[in-house]
C-alpha cells in the first residue's frame, strides 16, 4: 500500500507543544506512551531525549555493555520493510537495556497469508508485548497501531511520513560535535520527495531553532515544502555555502524508472558532494548521512570516509537515543494496572 | 529545620574521614573513590583531595549514576521517570579497592544498585562504603566502613545533605514531613 510517485501536499500544521504549561520548560517523562513522530514532541521533550541518550552512551564502552533497566520487559520489532540497520540498533538498545526482544519480518509471517496490520496487532497485542517497535511502507502505519495497541508504539519510519529517531539521532550527533543546534547553517541535500528521513530532520531542526536549507533536483522537491520554515537553495553551491552541517540523502535507486533524474552520473554531477563542494562550507563542517550511503552517486568517496564526515557516528549515537527512547517510555505513562 | 551539620562540621568530618580511609587501607595504594551521584560526586572529589593532602598521592575518583540499577525503576504507577546521567568511571577497577562514596544511607537499596552497577564494570578487590550521614532504617544488609554522623531518625523526616557545588552551601538539615507525604 505504498503511496505513489506523485507529489505529496506537505504537512504544515504543526501542533503547539502541550497546553498550558510553555514547552520549553524543562520536563522529565514524556506525554505519552508512544513516538509516533517529530511533529508530536516539544521541545523540551526532545531536550529530554537528547540528554537522556548522553548518558546512555557510555554504556556501550563497558566491559559488560548491559544495565537491567528494562529487564523483563518485551519489546516486538515488527517490520514490514527490509531493514538491517535501524532494526539491527534496536534490537541492540533494546538488549542493551536487559529487554526481551522479539523480531518479526514480514516475509516469513502470516501477513504473506493476507493478514491485516491491524489484525497482526492485536494478535499481538494479545500476548501482551510493552513496546512495539513498527515501520511499515504506509504513512500513519503507526498512528493505527497506537489507537488499537496498549503497548508503546515507536516509529522505525512509516511510509514517506516520518523517521524519528533517525531525526533524535542526527540531532544528538549535531550537538554532540557543535554544541547546539540553535542557529547552526544546516544544509540537507538530496531526494526531498520520498524522504521521511527529511521530514523527520526538518520538524526537530526547525523546532530547536536551527537555520534549514534544503536542496535537490526540482523532480523531488515536494510542493510547499517552504512553509515548514525552511530555505530551498536554488543551487547545492547555495545551499552549502557557511553551512555547519552538511546532510546528504540518500537516493532511492529505485525511484529511477520514474524519469525523476537523468542518470547517476548527472546527479552526481550537479549535487553530488564533493571535496570541491566540501570546501564551500565552514572550515569544520560536519558531514552526515543516514546510511545506506551510494557512494559516488549522493556523495563521493573521499567525503564520506574523509575528516568531516561523521557518518560512524551516527550510527553509534543512534544506538544510544534508541535507548533513551525505550527507557522513556517503558516506564511512561501506564495507568492501568501493569505495574 | 534543624541543622545538623555546617560547613566547618562537615569539612573536619570528611578530613576525619580521609584520615580513616588512609590508617585502614594503610595507604592509599590500588584505592579509587567513585561517588554516587549527585551528591556522592563532590563529596568523592573533596575526600581526593584530603587524601591528597594527607598522603601526597593523587587517588583517581569516578562518578556512578546508579538510575538504571534501581529496583523500583519502572514500577512508578505515576511520576516521571528517574532522569539518568553520566556515568564516568575512567579507571579499571579490576583489583582495585573502591570507596564508594554517598551523602546518605537510609535504605540501602541505592548501595545495593550501586554493587551490581559496579560489579558488571569488573572485578574489584573490595569495595569499601562511605557516608556523610546514617539515618538508619535499613531494608537491605548493608553497612557503611566510614559513617560522618549517625542521625536517628523517624520515618517523617528526612535528611538533605547541601553541597558548595550544586546547592551553593554546606550544609545538613533534617526537615519534617506529613506522614502522608512519606
Amino acid at each position: 500500500m505504498t503511496d505513489t510517485g506523485a507529489r505529496e501536499r506537505v504537512e504544515t500544521a504543526v501542533p503547539e507543544g502541550g497546553a498550558g504549561a510553555s514547552p520549553d520548560a524543562p520536563v522529565t517523562r514524556l506525554r505519552t506512551k508512544d513516538l509516533l513522530g517529530i511533529a508530536e514532541l516539544s521541545p523540551a521533550e526532545i531536550r529530554l531525549i537528547l540528554d537522556t541518550a548522553e548518558a546512555m552512551k557510555e554504556i556501550a564502552y563497558r566491559p559488560v555493555k548491559k544495565v537491567p533497566a528494562l529487564r523483563g520487559r518485551t519489546v516486538v520489532n515488527l517490520f514490514f520493510e527490509p531493514s538491517t540497520r535501524t532494526r539491527t540498533s534496536f534490537e541492540i538498545a533494546e538488549k542493551r537495556l536487559s529487554a526481551d526482544t522479539l523480531n518479526i519480518a514480514i516475509s516469513t509471517s502470516s501477513v504473506v497469508k493476507g493478514e491485516t496490520l491491524a489484525d497482526t496487532a492485536l494478535n499481538l497485542q494479545a500476548m501482551a508485548p510493552d513496546l512495539i517497535v513498527l515501520r511499515h511502507s504506509a504513512s500513519g502505519a503507526c498512528h493505527l497501531l497506537s489507537r488499537i495497541c496498549r503497548a508503546g508504539i515507536i516509529n522505525a519510519g512509516d511510509g514517506m511520513h516520518e523517521h524519528p529517531t533517525q531525526a533524535l539521532l542526527d540531532a544528538f550527533t549535531i550537538r554532540e560535535r557543535k554544541g547546539r543546534l540553535e542557529g547552526l547553517k544546516i544544509a540537507i541535500v538530496g531526494d526531498l520527495l520520498h524522504s521521511r528521513v527529511l521530514r523527520s530532520n526538518v520538524l526537530l531542526l526547525t523546532r530547536m531553532g536551527a537555520d534549514v536549507w534544503l536542496c535537490g533536483p526540482p523532480t523531488l522537491l515536494p510542493a510547499g515544502i517552504d512553509r515548514l520554515g525552511v530555505r530551498v537553495g536554488s543551487s547545492v553551491e547555495e545551499a552549502i555555502g557557511g553551512a555547519n552541517v552538511i546532510m546528504m540523502l540518500r537516493i532511492q535507486l529505485e525511484r529511477m524508472q520514474g524519469g525523476f533524474v537523468p542518470s547517476l552520473r548527472e546527479y552526481f554531477t550537479v549535487f553530488g558532494m564533493t571535496p570541491e563542494r566540501v570546501c564551500l562550507a565552514r572550515p569544520d563542517v560536519i558531514i552526515m548521512h543516514p546510511g545506506p550511503m551510494n557512494r559516488g552517486v549522493e556523495i563521493a568517496s573521499e567525503v564520506a570516509d574523509g575528516p568531516y564526515s561523521v557518518i560512524l557516528d551516527q550510527v553509534a549515537n543512534g544506538v544510544a537515543v534508541r535507548m533513551a527512547v525505550l527507557y522513556l517510555l517503558a516506564g511512561g505513562a501506564e495507568d492501568e494496572a501493569a505495574a | 529545620m534543624p541543622i545538623l551539620m555546617d560547613a566547618d562540621r562537615m569539612s573536619r568530618t570528611l578530613t576525619r574521614i580521609a584520615h580513616e580511609i588512609v590508617e585502614r587501607n594503610r595507604g592509599v595504594e590500588q584505592l579509587a573513590l567513585v561517588g554516587i551521584r549527585s551528591r556522592g560526586v563532590p563529596i568523592a572529589k573533596r575526600l581526593a583531595r584530603s587524601l591528597f593532602e594527607i598522603t601526597n598521592e593523587q587517588v583517581p575518583t569516578g562518578a556512578l549514576d546508579i538510575t538504571l540499577y534501581r529496583d523500583d525503576l519502572m514500577r512508578h504507577a505515576v511520576g516521571p521517570q528517574p532522569l539518568v546521567r553520566r556515568t564516568e568511571i575512567p579507571l579499571s577497577i579490576d583489583d582495585r579497592i573502591i570507596v564508594l562514596v554517598d551523602d546518605v544511607l537510609y535504605t540501602g537499596r541505592t548501595v545495593r544498585a550501586a554493587l551490581d552497577a559496579l560489579i558488571d564494570f569488573g572485578r574489584p578487590k573490595a569495595i569499601q562504603l562511605v557516608v556523610l550521614v546514617d539515618r538508619g532504617h535499613r531494608e537491605l544488609p548493608i553497612k557503611a566502613d566510614y559513617v560522618g554522623k549517625n542521625v536517628p531518625t523517624s520515618l517523617w523526616e528526612s535528611v538533605r545533605v547541601r553541597v558548595q557545588e550544586i546547592d551553593g552551601r554546606d550544609e545538613v538539615v533534617i526537615e519534617k514531613h506529613e506522614p502522608e507525604q512519606v
